[in-house]
């Protein structure tokens, strides 16, 4: 809401010397936010001056130009610019004649756009000034000529500044208002907070004008289908003015005050309404009497209905509209936008006034149906005064007699909306007890009542009946908060609550800060990624079987990027995207890692909750939350990893170390430490994967994730390098099959005894099955095994492989012999002959 | 070779002489070693006259076993010397040779880091698990039941269109990326006995294109407390000691009407700080309040018995005024150096 400073201070006193900036600090205080400052961009000498003669010239390119002569200061007097008392001005505008004032923009003044008025050689003349339009002062859209000043009924002396008589000497403070203060979209709210915030006169315009009385004009409200309960209209007033000349120009002052408002200046009548809604917060429409049809009827639309609106746009009607309709069928969307038929014009000489008040949820979903947030409906969505119409018809009726030279007609009609609303027992001690600070009987009383409410004392506490135009306030916390705010929330101490003994982070919280952690530490760099993908995107990704089809997913309804409506269920695409940027930019040898959700839908699972959601202030039967938390797609917590480039760079004696599976592998060791799990490898397949280099990896019997290098043909097409290799890991899987309770083992200190075992085996045979093979078989005296040597080639027979394993023994009690440490060790060739054919190499 | 007569006072000198000159000619370990098998070992002159005290007459042993044993201890005391002095000089000579620049080593090490948005969300988390505070958690996609409507959002309110909503197909669903961490107070409200001292911290979801001070994907941090006797006084002490623990002593904060659906009374939290880049000045960083009535109810706690309070905050924000973060785009785009300035601190 912005809010001209001088219109105002018509309904409260400013502070002397009151500036935007003090203003907006007073209503910050009260919870109106400062957003902006708005002033016309004018400065230096604009003057009031008097044509004294001009001379029509012809120019050469068929133009007339006027050399006028303009007293811009009193006879014998300095001009505001310094110079002579007359000034010699070419003009190109003709709506003027000897003995006009008008608005004279000297040397040295600046105009909206940096225009910079200076003398200058024109048509052969110096002009020394400008006599300026409408439009060059910023004040709305006029440039039919220059700014006559009787035709607006100005007259002052010659000199005479000219921005305060036309209102742009003002500025407007705009201010952020809550959703739950719609009479704050009004000057005379915002005027009311202005005294909340400082204590200064508050003079409520509403009810400044006589209630004037019309009847005669039929109106009637006929809702056959209350939206929620609610009647679509509870009160409606209409007046009527007649013989107004509606060619009239708008004052400048009121063009001022709605262009500081943020509002164009349309025409005099329309003005006027808009005027009247920014004053008081209650939306006007106006009617073109003589094209109304009859009396008006506010109805739910009926089927098939349309309306052209006021911005040409033929609309279809939904049954729940509301409608404002004549004998010819709807004329208006009710509190969202007026009908064209109907609409006020340049002709219109008697005018039908409609200040209504209607539900704000249906005026909400209008306006929202029909993609239409207009000023009316803002205000009546966040709820309009009720009882605003009489003295804002009144108000319009009176601008339209002053201003276009209207009479007021007896014909009208009030539906008032009279009836107070209900009183809140506020007990008590309830406001000190909920704000921790203490407040009298005396001071809610107080501030209660400089809100507009009306305090009644009685036993237990005091009944509050809050005013008409704060439908905000139903409960006691509301009225705590009104008192907490009116007083200053700086009343409010500082004290420091003690919760119970607490037990920390969960196992899975710690568990995920050391995966984090760990991964960092081994040289990762944690990075995070929006996780909207395409639905190609998640059938390569978010499944190994590419023949599986579409990969269950979560799809937005509005996404930012209709190309990737989706959400990931894998991160690894965000890491591929983040790799990518990095590329380009340079970063060529990257560790990158992300935990996030991944959004992973059951196939076939129905999504949500079916039917309407459970009612919001009273908690659901059991029954119904466990429906709501049943429909809500599991979100594991998935790690990535992606490396690419050197692991490390050539450098003084060391060579570049180039990154591969290898690497995907140890992030996979170093989530394992970090989680407390053994994970366990195997050859694997996974679609966007080599298909010779993707280990599947496993938690006891089930699957957590791959890691493996990206398939070199997508990589090519990602425009990434050949080698690309990545992880994934469901952390939660691994986490849910955790304990950080070690049982821990002895450790015995005998002499170890160590020898090697070289076995020949088939290729396919995977050496980590071997390696298990002879650690069953070797038993407990074998402490340590570890692959040496994967050897293939000469020596070894067709599709044979050799595999070299150092062993470390050790007995628990003894020192063993090598005899011994030789027999454990054949046992555990023995079982690797028998499980896969392998044989001794000597 | 023990013919009693080769041991003279002349034959003994001329085998020390000659034995001490091949020492003190020795420049290295091998010489010194051969200097020892020509002079010192089985063979050599002195060993030789050594070998002649077994022929010489008794009377005569004591004199001539003292010459040769004096000559054998020179002889040898020369050696040891040799041989100390060649060791030293062989090992500061190995060490000088081994030296190396270590200004020019490789490193086999790489350097990784945290995101420092994680980073802060963990040290938030600290403060309060400190507090005996627990970390609650919820999910993304969440019920629109518990993103609005258990916090008070009427269905037709325009506070509920405010929130930018991503929604999920289909809309009769009710499913929504959450826009806040608010529907995890919800949550926990209905799931643990009060009292409760929770913290929420995650990524939230607003329809918000990406620029400078926007991005559709944040987090925030979301504090619940319910209990006995709970008042704004302890939200703000809890608030007063938090920006205290994150920003330091001289930190201060303000609170300032405002208005959410879910508490009543409603304030902005705007924190003041001496050293904010651009000067020392109030900055508006989250919103709080006590929990409105409704929602107490929607989870089944009775308002007339209970209060709470509770407050939102953008780690973002936090990240940017704490450390001067300008542009909200490098948060987000996962560009290494953004995370690597910070390592593994904030």
């Amino acid at each position: 809401m912005r809010v001209p400073l001088n219109w105002l201070a018509e309904y409260v006193d400013l502070e002397p010397g009151a500036t935007p900036a003090s203003v907006q600090e007073a209503l910050v205080k009260v919870g109106l936010e400062e957003e902006d400052v708005h002033t016309f961009d004018l400065t230096g000498p604009i003057v009031v001056g008097e044509v004294l003669e001009f001379t029509p010239e012809e120019q050469s390119n068929g133009k007339t130009i006027n050399w006028c002569r303009v007293r811009v200061a009193a006879d014998g007097e300095i001009a505001a610019d310094g110079g002579d008392a007359v000034h010699g001005i070419v003009c190109g505008a003709h709506n003027f004649r000897v003995g006009d004032k008008v608005v004279v923009t000297l040397p040295g003044a600046v105009l909206p756009g940096n225009f910079v008025i200076a003398p200058r050689k024109t048509y052969g003349h110096v002009s020394e000034g400008m006599m300026a339009s409408a439009r060059e002062l910023g004040l709305g859209d006029e440039h039919d000529g220059i700014i006559v000043l009787s035709k607006y009924g100005i007259d002052a002396p010659v000199g005479t500044p000219a921005l305060p008589l036309l209102g742009l000497d003002d500025s407007a403070v705009e201010v952020n208002v809550t959703p739950d203060r719609g009479y704050a979209f009004s000057v005379r709210g915002v005027a009311r907070e202005y005294s909340h915030a400082t204590g200064a006169a508050f003079r409520d315009p509403a009810l400044a004008p006589a209630a004037l009385e019309a009847t005669g004009f039929s109106v009637e409200i006929r809702d056959d289908a209350p939206i929620r309960g609610v009647v679509g209209a509870d009160a409606f007033t209409t007046r009527v003015v007649r013989g107004v000349d509606a060619t009239r120009p708008t004052p400048p002052w009121l063009v001022a005050r709605l262009s500081l408002a943020g509002v164009r200046s349309i025409s005099l009548l329309v003005d006027i309404t808009n005027y009247v809604m920014f004053e008081l917060g209650q939306p006007i429409h106006g009617y073109d009497l003589d094209k109304v049809a009859g009396g008006l009827v506010v109805r739910r639309a009926e089927k098939g209905e349309t309306l052209v609106t006021l911005d040409g746009t033929e609309r279809k009607l939904h049954a729940e509209d509301l409608v404002i309709a004549d004998d010819s069928g709807a004329i208006g969307l009710a509190g969202v936008m007026g009908g064209a038929s109907t609409e006020i014009s340049d002709t219109t000489t008697d005018v039908l006034i409609e200040a209504a008040h209607f539900s704000p949820v249906s005026i909400a979903r209008t306006a929202r149906r029909h993609k239409l947030p207009s000023e009316a409906s803002k205000r009546f969505e966040r709820g309009v005064d009720p009882r605003l119409g009489r003295a804002a018809a009144a108000r319009v009726a009176e601008l339209l007699v002053e201003l276009a030279g209207g009479t007021i007609d007896s014909l009208g009609q009030t539906i008032a909306a009279d009836e107070a609303p209900e009183a809140i027992l506020l007990p008590a001690g309830y406001v000190s007890g909920l704000i921790g600070a203490e407040y009298t009987v005396a001071e809610e009383t107080s501030a209660l009542e400089e809100i507009g409410a009306e305090v009644t004392a009685v036993d237990g506490g005091l009944s509050v009946v809050r005013p008409t135009w704060r439908s905000d306030i139903t409960d006691p916390c509301d009225l705590a908060e009104e008192i907490a705010r009116i007083i200053g929330y700086d009343r409010i101490p500082s004290r420091l609550p003690v919760a119970p003994p607490g037990r920390g982070l969960t196992r899975t919280q710690r568990a995920r800060r050391r995966v984090a952690q760990t991964l960092a530490a081994a040289g990762s760099t944690e990075v995070q990624s929006y996780p909207f993908v395409s639905a190609e995107t998640n059938n390569l990704f978010g499944t190994a079987d590419a023949a599986a089809g579409d990969v269950p997913a979560i799809k937005l309804a509005n996404a930012l990027d209709a190309r990737e409506p989706f959400l990931r269920t894998s991160v690894l695409p965000g890491l591929i995207g983040v790799a990518k940027r990095n590329l380009a930019r340079g970063l060529v040898d990257l560790s990158i890692y992300e935990t996030g959700l991944v959004f992973r839908p059951e196939a076939g699972a129905s999504l949500g909750y079916a039917g309407e959601l459970p009612n919001g202030t009273v908690r659901p039967s059991d029954a119904e939350l466990a429906a709501l938390k049943a429909g809500i797609p599991p979100q594991p917590h998935h790690v990535g990893v992606l490396i690419v480039g050197n692991v490390t760079p050539k450098q003084p004696g060391l060579d570049a170390v180039p990154s591969g599976l290898i690497d995907a592998l140890d992030a996979v060791r170093q989530v394992a430490l970090a989680a407390g799990v053994e994970i366990r490898v195997e050859q694997g397949s996974h679609q966007i994967l080599h298909p010779g280099r993707t280990a599947a990896l496993y938690l006891g019997d089930t699957l957590v994730g791959y890691a493996g290098e990206l398939l070199p043909s997508f990589a090519a097409e990602s425009d990434l390098p050949r080698t690309v290799a990545v992880a994934e890991i469901n952390l939660d899987a691994v986490l849910a099959g955790g304990t950080d309770i070690v049982d821990a083992q002895s450790i015995y200190t005998f002499m170890a005894a160590t020898q090697d075992l070289s076995l020949t085996v088939p290729v396919e045979v995977p050496a980590a099955e071997v390696q298990a093979a002879v650690l069953e078989g070797a038993g407990e005296l074998l402490e340590h095994i570890r692959l040496v040597d994967d050897y293939r080639g000469q020596g070894l027979a067709e599709g044979h492989k050799s595999l070299s394993f150092a062993l470390r023994f050790r007995a628990a009690d003894r020192t063993l012999t090598a005899a011994e440490a030789s027999e454990a060790k054949l046992a555990g060739a023995a079982l690797a002959g028998s499980r896969f054919g392998a044989a001794i190499r000597d | 070779m023990s013919d009693p007569q080769l041991i003279t006072e002349e034959s003994v000198a001329a085998a020390v002489d000659a034995a001490l000159a091949a020492i003190a000619a020795a420049a290295d370990s091998t010489a010194l070693k051969q200097a020892r098998s020509a002079h010192m070992a089985e063979g050599s002159p002195l060993a030789n006259l050594n070998a002649a005290l077994r022929s010489v007459p008794n009377d005569q042993k004591a004199a001539f076993g003292k010459l040769v044993g004096q000559a054998r201890g020179r002889v040898n005391g020369a050696y040891a010397a040799a041989e100390e002095r060649i060791v030293a000089a062989e090992d500061a000579a190995r060490l000088a040779a081994e030296t190396v620049d270590v200004t020019a080593l490789p490193s086999r090490y790489r350097a990784g880091a945290r995101h420092p948005l994680e980073l802060l969300r963990e040290r938030v988390e600290d403060i309060f698990t400190g507090m005996g505070w627990e970390i609650a958690e919820g999910p993304e996609v969440e019920s629109e039941w518990f993103n609005f409507d258990a916090l008070n959002f009427d269905a037709d309110h325009p506070a509920r269109a405010m929130q930018d909503t991503f929604f999920v197909e289909p809309p009769e669903a009710h499913l929504v990326m959450r826009t806040h961490t608010s529907p995890v107070q919800v949550r926990t409200m209905l799931d643990r006995e009060v009292p409760i001292y929770v913290l929420a911290p995650g990524r939230v979801y607003r329809t918000d294109e990406l620029d400078a001070t926007h991005t559709p994907v944040f987090t925030q941090f979301e504090g619940l407390a319910v209990d006995k006797g709970l008042t704004m006084a302890d939200l703000r002490g809890t608030l007063d000691h938090f920006v205290k623990s994150v920003f330091g002593d001289e930190a201060k904060i303000r609170l300032r009407p405002s208005f959410f659906p879910f508490t009543e009374p409603s304030a902005e939290l705007d924190f003041w700080h001496p050293t904010f880049k651009g000067g020392a000045r109030w900055i508006e960083w989250g919103g709080c309040g006590m929990i409105h009535p409704n929602v107490l109810r929607a989870a089944g706690i009775d308002p007339e018995i209970y209060s709470g309070f509770a407050f939102g905050m953008g780690v973002e924000r936090g990240l940017m005024l704490r450390d001067g973060v300008q542009d909200m785009r490098e948060m987000v785009e996962g560009d290494v150096r953004f995370s690597q300035q910070f390592g593994m601190v904030v």
